[in-house]
C-alpha cells in the first residue's frame, strides 16, 4: 500500500542498538520477593488506596481507586498480603518518595474473578469508564489515562487515528517484540479505539528498522479484515514522538497549546492498544508490561514484568556486567538514571539500560556556544535552541518564552548534536521549572492581594451600611420631632389672627411654613419627614468630605450656590454648564 | 548517586573538529595560492598561527580559562589562517602579527572569547591594518614575479629592501586604478585581453585560488558545516549587481565572472560570511546576510577607495546580524499558519 509520507524537520540518527535485545522471544519475569506498587502511575489525580496492611489481595484486585476523571485505577499485580501502604522512593529523577502499596506475594499468582466486558452492548461512556477502572494508560512513556483520549472532539470530525509503533529511541525493543508476537491482540485493541473515536482512517506507523513487526502487523490486519494501513516510516529519532508521527503520517502539526483531537487526529501506542484489548476481552487490568532489559548485560531481552518489581531484581535476570554503575529507565535520549536500584517498575517503564562508561562515556567538558545552528537544524519542533540556551543561562525567562521554550519536548536532539557539548535540554528544564516556580509565587502573591482587597471592600461596605442605618434613625427622629411640633402648632394656641403660622417652628434649615389648619399641618409634617429622610439618604451617599462642614465653609458654599442661581436667572445657560464641568 | 542528564548518547562532534575541518577546506585554495605567489604564503600562515596561539594563550591565562580546553579548540588557528590569506603575501611579518594579535586580543577576547565576538576577528584585523597601514596593505606581488623562498623570507622579515616589484596590485585594484585614470582608450575588454597581466579571465592564476576556495567551500557544505544560504546569496547578489552594471556598460564595468573570481569573493562567500558566531543564524537571516555582504563588497570594491570590499562588507553585515536574526525568526512546529 503506497502512501504519501510527510517530511518532519529536524531529528537525529543515533546508533539504534536494538539488535541486541531482539534475538530472544519475550520471557515472563518471575514473581519477585516483594512488589512496591506506586499509587500514582498516570498523569492526573493520585488514586486513593483502598487496602491496608494485612489485607489479602488477589491478582488484579483493585488497590487504588481513580481520583477524578484524569486518573486511572491501580491493581494488585499478583496475589499475596499487603505489607504496608507507605512512602517509597520513586523511579523519578527527583528521587522523591510517594505513596506505594507493598505486597508480599504468596507465589500462587491467583487471579481475582474476572470476565470479559460486554463491549458490543456497552455505551461509549461505559467503555471509557471500564478502561479507567482497568488502569489502562499510555504505555509509550507518557502514561496519560487512555480513556481520557477516547472522546472525539464535538466540533472537529475525527479524521485519522494514528497508532504509534515507531519506537524511535535507541535500545528499546519492547514494542517491536509485542508487535511480532502479539500483533493480533494489538490490532483488536486498535479496533476498540476505532469504534470509540470513529475516525475516517487508521494509520499504524512503524519505523523501517522493524520489518518483522511491520510484516506481523500487516498479517494480523489482513487476517482480521480491518481496513487499517500499516505504514513504514523512515528511522529517525524522534519519529516516535506522538506529534512527530502525526506529522509524518498526516502532515498535521499539533501545536503545544492544542490537543490533537482539535485537528481531528488522535494517537495511541501499540502497547496501550494491547492492554486495552486484554482488559476488554479478558477482564484483565494492567498489572504487567513489557520491559526491554539491555545495555551492559550478558543477555539483553524483553520481559513481561509485574508492575512493582524492583528494578534491580529484573536487571539480574539479564545478568549485568560487574562494572554496571547505574540503571537508566527509558531510552538513552530521554531516559534518566534511577535514584535507587530498588525502585519499582511502573507502567511508564519501557526499558532498563544497565549503565557503564563504555556504552555511555562521561560527557566531555562544556564549551561556549559558537552559534553553529546544528541544534536548530536538529530540533523537531523547529525551535532555536541556542537562543533559548542564551536566555536560560542569563535567566532572562521572559525571552525564553518568546522563543517558545514550552514547545520544547526535551527530546535531546539539540544536546546530541551540539559540538560544544552543551547540555541544552538541562538548561531548558531549568528555565521551565524556574518559570513554573515564579508563576506559582506570582499566583500566591496575587491571591494574597485579592484577599486583602476583598477585606478592604467588605470593611468599606459595612461602614457604609452602618452610616445608612444611623442616618435612617436620625431621619426618623427628626420626622417624629417635626410631627410633634406640627401637632403642637395645630392643637396649641391658635394665637390671635392665626397669621403667626408664617414663623418656622422646626429646624432653622426648614423653610416649610407651618400651616394653621391641623389637617394641613399633619400633611406638611409627613412631607417634611419624607424630605428629611431624602436628605439623610443623600448625605449618606455623598462624599465624606462634605460632611461636618464648618459654618464658614457652609457659608462659602451657600454663597457660591447663590451666585450660580443668580447666573442662571440673569445669564444664558451655557456658562453655568461649562462652569460646572470644569469645577 | 550519579547525576548525568539525558541524552546519554552524544554525537561525535566537537568545536575542534569543526575548526579542523574548516582548515582542511582551506587547503585547496592555499595550494593554488602558494603555486601562484610562491611559498611566502606558507611562511605567513606559520607566523600568523604562532602569533594567534600565543595571544590566545596569554588571554586565556589572564581570563582564568582552561588552556588545555580552549587552546586546542582550533578557533584561533582559523582566524590566523584567514588573516594570512587576506593580507598581502609579502607583507612584513610585524603587520601580520599586529593584525593577528589585534584580532585575538581585541576582537575576540575583549568581547568575551570564543562564541561571543560580534565581529569577525579576521576581518577586524584586515580593516584595522588597511586603515592604519594602507600602503603596506596594498602591496601585492606583481604577477609573474618568481622569488626564491629565501628572498621572500628576507622581504617578509625585513632583511631585504621591499623591491619595486612588490608595489603591484591585485587585478581588481589595477583595473580600478586604470579606469579611474579616465584613460578613455582603455576599457575593460582591452585590459582583460592583456593575458600577461590578467590571466585567462580574472587575473593570472587568481581564478585558480578562487576555484580552490570554491572547492573547499563545497566540501564544507557537503560536510554540513555550512548551509547553502550564505554562499548562494552572496554569489547571487554580487553576480546580479555586477551583471546588471556590466550589461549597462560593458566598457566600464567588468563581468560578474571577473568579480566572483577576483579578490576575496570566494573566500568571503564560503569562509568569512559563513562564520556563525558573527553572522546570522536563521535561514532567511542567512540569505539577507549573504546578499548584503555580496552587494556591499561589490559596491566598496568598485566605487570605494579600498582594493577589495569583502572585509568592510562583512563587518557592516555583522553589525546588522542581531537585528536581522530577530526579525527573521522562522515559524515553529505547529504555528506555521500564524506566521
Amino acid at each position: 500500500m503506497l502512501m504519501n509520507l510527510f517530511k518532519c524537520k529536524g531529528g537525529v540518527k543515533p546508533p539504534t542498538n536494538k539488535t541486541q535485545s531482539i534475538t530472544l522471544p519475550i520471557a515472563t519475569a518471575p514473581i519477585p520477593s516483594r512488589l512496591v506498587v506506586p499509587l500514582h502511575q498516570s498523569i492526573g489525580g493520585t488514586p486513593r488506596p483502598i487496602v491496608q496492611a494485612g489485607d489479602q489481595v488477589l491478582k488484579g484486585q483493585l488497590i487504588g481507586e481513580a481520583d477524578g476523571w484524569i486518573s486511572a485505577a491501580v491493581h494488585a499485580p499478583t496475589s499475596g498480603t499487603v505489607v504496608e501502604v507507605a512512602m517509597h522512593v520513586q523511579p523519578h529523577p527527583s528521587g522523591l518518595d510517594a505513596m506505594c502499596v507493598v505486597i508480599a506475594p504468596d507465589g500462587r499468582d491467583e487471579w481475582i474473578a474476572h470476565q470479559p466486558f460486554d463491549y458490543a452492548n456497552a455505551a461509549p461512556e461505559a467503555v471509557r469508564e471500564y478502561l479507567q477502572q482497568s488502569g489502562v494508560v499510555g504505555l509509550g512513556g507518557a502514561v496519560f489515562p487512555t480513556h481520557g483520549k477516547l472522546t472525539p472532539s464535538k466540533t472537529v470530525p475525527m479524521e485519522e487515528l494514528v497508532i504509534n509503533g515507531a519506537e524511535c529511541e535507541p535500545f528499546i525493543t519492547c514494542d517491536d517484540l509485542l508487535m511480532r508476537e502479539r500483533a493480533e491482540e494489538v490490532v483488536r485493541g486498535i479496533g476498540i479505539f476505532r469504534d470509540l473515536l470513529q475516525p475516517k482512517k487508521v494509520l499504524i506507523g512503524i519505523e523501517d528498522n522493524k520489518p518483522e513487526a511491520a510484516a506481523a502487523m500487516r498479517a494480523a490486519v489482513g487476517a482480521l479484515g480491518e481496513p487499517f494501513s500499516v505504514v513504514v516510516v523512515p528511522t529517525l529519532y524522534p519519529a516516535g514522538g506522538a506529534k512527530q508521527l502525526i506529522r509524518v503520517l498526516t502532515g498535521k502539526e499539533v501545536p503545544a497549546a492544542k490537543r490533537s483531537t482539535d485537528l481531528g487526529v488522535q494517537c495511541f501506542n501499540v502497547a496501550t492498544a494491547y492492554t486495552a484489548w486484554r482488559a476488554i476481552a479478558h477482564g484483565e487490568p494492567v498489572v504487567s508490561r513489557l520491559v526491554t532489559v539491555t545495555g551492559n548485560v550478558h543477555a539483553p531481552r524483553n520481559y513481561e514484568v509485574l508492575i512493582g518489581t524492583p528494578m534491580d531484581e529484573l536487571l539480574q535476570l539479564a545478568t549485568p556486567h560487574p562494572d554496571t554503575d547505574g540503571i537508566i529507565m527509558g531510552g538513552p535520549m530521554m531516559g534518566f538514571l534511577v535514584p535507587d536500584r530498588q525502585v519499582p517498575v511502573i507502567k511508564a517503564t519501557n526499558c532498563l539500560i544497565a549503565h557503564d562508561d563504555r556504552l555511555f562515556p562521561p560527557k566531555p567538558p562544556e564549551m561556549p556556544c559558537i552559534r553553529c545552528g546544528s541544534c536548530a537544524q536538529a530540533c523537531p519542533h523547529e525551535l532555536q535552541p541556542f537562543e533559548m540556551y542564551w536566555f536560560s543561562r542569563a535567566k532572562n525567562f521572559g525571552k525564553t518564552q518568546e522563543y517558545h521554550i514550552f514547545d520544547c519536548i526535551e527530546c535531546g536532539c539539540c544536546s546530541f548534536v551540539c559540538p560544544s557539548r552543551i547540555p541544552l535540554v538541562q538548561y531548558f528544564r531549568f528555565a521551565k521549572s524556574e518559570i513554573w516556580a515564579r508563576e506559582r509565587e506570582k499566583n500566591a502573591a496575587d491571591g494574597a492581594k485579592a484577599r486583602f482587597e476583598f477585606k478592604q471592600l467588605r470593611e468599606e461596605r459595612e461602614k457604609a451600611e452602618k452610616a445608612e442605618k444611623l442616618a435612617k434613625a436620625a431621619a426618623a427622629q427628626a420626622a417624629k420631632k417635626a410631627a410633634e411640633a406640627a401637632a403642637a402648632a395645630a392643637a396649641g394656641e391658635p394665637v390671635a389672627e392665626g397669621a403667626a403660622a408664617a414663623e418656622p417652628v422646626a429646624a432653622e434649615a426648614s423653610p416649610v411654613p407651618v400651616a394653621v389648619d391641623p389637617e394641613k399641618a399633619a400633611k406638611m409634617a409627613t412631607i417634611q419627614a419624607a424630605m428629611e429622610r431624602a436628605k439623610a439618604q443623600r448625605e449618606a451617599s455623598q462624599p465624606k468630605n462634605t460632611e461636618a462642614l464648618k459654618s464658614s465653609q457652609q457659608k462659602e458654599i451657600d454663597e457660591i450656590e447663590a451666585r450660580r442661581q443668580a447666573a442662571h436667572l440673569t445669564e444664558a445657560a451655557p456658562p453655568a454648564a461649562t462652569g460646572e464641568k470644569t469645577e | 548517586m550519579m547525576f548525568a542528564p539525558a541524552p546519554f548518547l552524544l554525537k561525535d562532534v566537537s568545536v575542534s573538529q569543526v575548526m579542523i575541518q574548516v582548515c582542511v577546506a582551506l587547503i585547496p585554495g592555499i595550494a593554488a595560492y602558494a603555486s601562484l605567489v610562491g611559498p611566502a604564503i606558507l611562511v605567513q600562515l606559520v607566523i600568523a598561527t604562532f602569533a594567534a596561539l600565543l595571544a590566545e594563550a596569554v588571554m586565556l591565562k589572564i581570563r582564568g580559562k582552561s588552556l588545555a580546553l580552549f587552546l586546542s579548540d582550533g578557533s584561533a588557528v582559523v582566524t590566523a589562517w584567514l588573516i594570512a590569506l587576506t593580507f598581502p603575501p609579502l607583507a612584513p611579518w610585524w603587520l601580520v602579527v599586529t593584525g593577528t594579535v589585534f584580532a585575538i586580543v581585541v576582537a575576540k577576547h575583549l568581547y568575551g572569547g570564543l562564541g561571543q565576538n560580534p565581529f569577525n576577528p579576521a576581518m577586524v584585523a584586515f580593516a584595522v591594518c588597511i586603515v592604519a597601514f594602507p600602503a603596506l596593505m596594498s602591496q601585492w606581488p606583481s604577477v609573474g614575479l618568481q622569488l626564491r623562498l629565501i628572498d621572500q623570507m628576507n622581504i617578509i622579515l625585513g632583511w631585504a629592501p621591499r623591491v619595486d616589484a612588490l608595489s603591484g596590485a591585485t587585478p581588481l585594484d589595477a583595473m580600478k586604478t586604470a579606469l579611474k585614470l579616465g584613460d578613455s582608450t582603455f576599457d575593460v575588454s582591452t585590459l582583460l585581453a592583456n593575458q600577461d597581466i590578467y590571466g585567462n579571465f580574472a587575473g593570472r592564476g587568481w581564478e585558480w585560488v578562487a576555484g580552490g576556495y570554491l572547492l573547499g567551500g563545497l566540501w564544507l557544505w557537503h560536510r554540513k558545516l555550512i548551509t547553502w544560504h550564505v554562499p548562494v546569496a552572496f554569489i547571487a547578489a554580487m553576480a546580479t549587481l555586477s551583471g546588471a552594471l556590466w550589461l549597462y556598460n560593458p566598457a566600464q564595468f567588468a563581468s560578474p565572472l571577473f568579480h566572483l573570481l577576483s579578490g576575496g569573493a570566494m573566500l568571503g562567500a564560503f569562509f568569512i560570511a559563513t562564520d556563525p558566531v558573527s553572522g546570522c543564524t536563521t535561514p532567511r537571516g542567512k540569505l539577507i546576510f549573504g546578499a548584503g555582504a555580496g552587494l556591499l563588497a561589490y559596491i566598496i570594491r568598485v566605487f570605494g577607495g579600498y582594493p577589495d570590499g569583502v572585509a568592510f562588507a562583512v563587518l557592516l553585515m555583522n553589525l546588522c546580524a542581531p537585528l536581522i536574526d530577530l526579525l527573521t525568526q522562522p515559524p515553529i512546529f505547529g504555528m506555521k499558519d500564524k506566521a
